[in-house]
């Protein structure tokens, strides 16, 4: 039972790694935390399941053109909100980012409503596997090893590409990036697509798994938040991990104490790692220079 | 206000003063006789709204102190509220305390809660501390729901008696909106006032730069701390208001977006600025009344769930896009807009 609770828990958290590290890769060549990551995604996995079944379009092309759509969105959401505020305080850019989480939390109830929507059945082929007592699901599997390779994907991009290079020098200094001659303008709009286009897969996964709401959708995306900061807000590999430590203890507490205690786990890791080790465990410490 | 030239100070006392001239007086005199005997002229629905507008200055207060002042980010005022709102529900509903002791102890309670979720911005700021702030949202929330359902009915509305003077129980609108705009009027005058204290120089002097503050001597961390005490005291009392004036408590009334319209209200009117704040509040509270007055007439152009969809979505559409063009625009808020306005007409029409 504890057993099938950790798996349960770790392909959860598979989820919380995805969106996490669609926040850390924000995080770590703007230095801006998204709030507005759980309606970006949100917003991704309306725009797939409307041309799912609006247009019936099948997964194979409807999941490339929503992510390219959500990539577009990401990009226009960094030149509206986060452009002209560049070098701002950090209040100032929190509150631009929440701004921007109302902004697309409206829109999303002016065209998709407030009422939930579940993704066509039978969308990914496969059956339940049973090994036993334990029985693994075939779509959060499937969740499962699409956030790895989304993984995997993004640090090669990030380690052995040139953009990616571009994108962790910008992440160090801006200054020496643009000396470097690194548009640091095109950077930041290219972390932004990157950013909202894994976000999106984590919502066309999510509403798959559990179905899309107007505010219940970014509240479970907000639950990716205390993975992010467990493993460290500027490591990607921490984000996964992170997310999968939050989703594990989040289905165990679940699991053994109450189902309402779920909701409520991944915030009491949040509030123990802010108390105990606010860098996380894979984060930078950070030394404050005068 | 109106000082041009020839009117000097001539001690500290009357430098130090925040009614200056006799002008000023008369003004604030009158003004303060217009706000109370305003419910004679208006009633109904436009008094109720005011009293939301009271309350919702009240939490906003608490916001500017700690956020607008000591630079601490804070996403979970309504979550302090909702401490302070279901301290008195509970003592007066179960206890039969009466509401003028469960008032002040919901704020201390409310307090020593903010106190609790303050203690990390002892090594954390910026992101960090608003992810505690955040935590505690989601947190607070869930124990009103779970913890005792059976005292705080869970997720329904839990009633809440009206306060009592003297066997007259403050029952109608009117009534709350003397006891609101009293409490409202002494809270800006003492967030003003603590502003020109000693201890909101230190609050200044943190939020500036909180190393070169520790180096001149002051603890940043009792700083820090006392700040997020005064801000819950706040929102325990607009947590108090607002359970009387609903006439009852919910989970449903305290949730993560109300924190974040609330920090979006105090940047609108201007941070730091207690005057400001009742600017924003008044101005965010009106465009969302407005919006929302306006939906019926949207609805009509959409088929019958989209169009409620629509009137229901243009509310945060339209503050998000407000929030933003004043991040941009006019970073310093109403305020800033205001005291433009004041030096032009001091100095109209020879503007050198």
């Amino acid at each position: 039972m504890i057993l099938q609770f950790m798996l349960n828990g770790i392909m959860i958290g598979a989820m919380y790694g995805l969106i996490g590290l669609s926040i850390v890769i924000i995080y770590k060549s703007t230095k801006v935390f998204n709030f507005a990551v759980g309606t970006l995604l949100t917003m991704g996995g309306f725009i797939c399941l409307s041309l799912l079944v609006r247009l019936q379009l099948p997964l194979y092309i409807a999941l490339p053109l929503a992510l390219g759509v959500s990539g577009i969105i990401g990009a226009l959401s960094e030149r509206v909100t986060l452009r002209p505020l560049l070098s701002q305080p950090l209040l100032t850019l929190i509150m631009a980012t929440l701004f921007l989480d109302s902004i697309l939390q409206g829109i999303i109830v002016m065209s998709w409503t407030t009422y939930a929507f579940a993704f066509p059945s039978g969308m990914i082929p496969g059956q339940t596997l049973f090994l036993g007592p334990i029985f693994i699901p075939h779509e959060p599997f499937y969740a499962f090893i699409t956030a790895l390779i989304c993984f995997a994907i993004v640090g090669f991009f990030f380690k052995k590409t040139q953009k990616g290079l571009q994108m962790r020098t910008t992440a160090e200094d801006q200054d020496v990036a643009m000396a470097l001659g690194i548009n640091v303008n095109h950077v930041f709009v290219l972390t932004w697509i990157l950013s909202v286009i894994v976000g999106s897969l984590a919502g066309v996964l999510l509403g798959n798994l559990v179905g899309l709401q107007a505010s219940m959708t970014p509240a479970m995306a907000f639950k990716a938040l205390p993975g992010v900061i467990l493993g460290g807000l500027d490591s990607m590999a921490g984000a996964v991990i992170g997310g999968i430590i939050v989703g594990v203890l989040e289905q165990l507490a679940g699991g053994v104490l109450g189902s309402h205690y779920a909701e409520v786990t991944p915030y009491f890791i949040l509030l123990l790692v802010l108390f105990v080790r606010p860098e996380g465990l894979f984060g930078m410490k950070r030394i404050e220079r005068i | 206000m109106w000082r041009p030239s020839g009117i000097m100070d001539m001690n500290y006392k009357e430098d130090e003063a925040i009614v200056r001239t006799r002008l000023q007086k008369g003004l604030l005199i009158a003004s303060l006789v217009a706000v109370y005997l305003l419910p004679l002229w208006v009633g109904g629905r436009l008094l109720n709204f005011i009293n939301l507008i009271t309350i919702t200055a009240i939490s906003v207060q608490g916001v500017n102190i700690l956020t607008g002042l000591t630079g601490q980010i804070t996403l979970g005022q309504t979550a302090f509220m909702a401490v302070g709102a279901y301290c008195v529900a509970l003592t007066t509903v179960y206890w039969h305390l009466s509401f003028w002791l469960a008032l002040p102890l919901a704020m201390f309670i409310t307090g020593l809660v903010g106190l609790l979720f303050g203690i990390p911005s002892l090594r954390i700021k910026g992101f960090y501390l608003a992810m505690a702030t955040l935590a505690a949202q989601f947190i607070i929330p869930w124990f009103i729901i779970n913890i005792r359902p059976d005292l705080t009915f869970g997720y329904d509305t839990l009633p809440v008696p009206s306060p009592l003077i003297g066997g007259f129980a403050l029952k109608s609108q009117t009534s709350l909106f003397y006891l609101c705009m009293t409490l409202g009027i002494f809270g800006t005058f003492f967030a003003r006032n603590l502003q020109r204290s000693r201890f909101g120089r230190a609050f200044v002097a943190v939020r500036d730069n909180d190393l070169a503050a520790e180096i001149m001597g002051i603890g940043i961390f009792r700083y820090k701390l006392l700040a997020f005490f005064i801000c819950s005291l706040y929102a325990g009392l607009a947590g108090g208001l607002y359970a009387v004036w609903m006439r009852g408590v919910s989970p449903d009334h305290f949730t993560l977006s109300e924190s974040i319209w609330l920090l979006g209200m105090l940047i609108v009117g201007g941070l730091g600025h207690p005057a400001g704040v009742w600017f924003g509040v008044i101005f965010i509270r009106t465009l969302d009344l407005s919006v929302r007055y306006l939906g019926p007439y949207v609805q009509p152009f959409f088929d019958a769930d989209v169009g409620t969809a629509v009137a229901k979505g243009m509310g945060p559409a339209v503050f998000g896009i407000i929030g933003l063009v004043f991040l941009i625009f006019e970073p310093r808020g109403l305020y800033r807009i205001w005291e433009r306005f004041k030096a032009f007409y001091r100095i109209w029409p020879f503007s050198y």
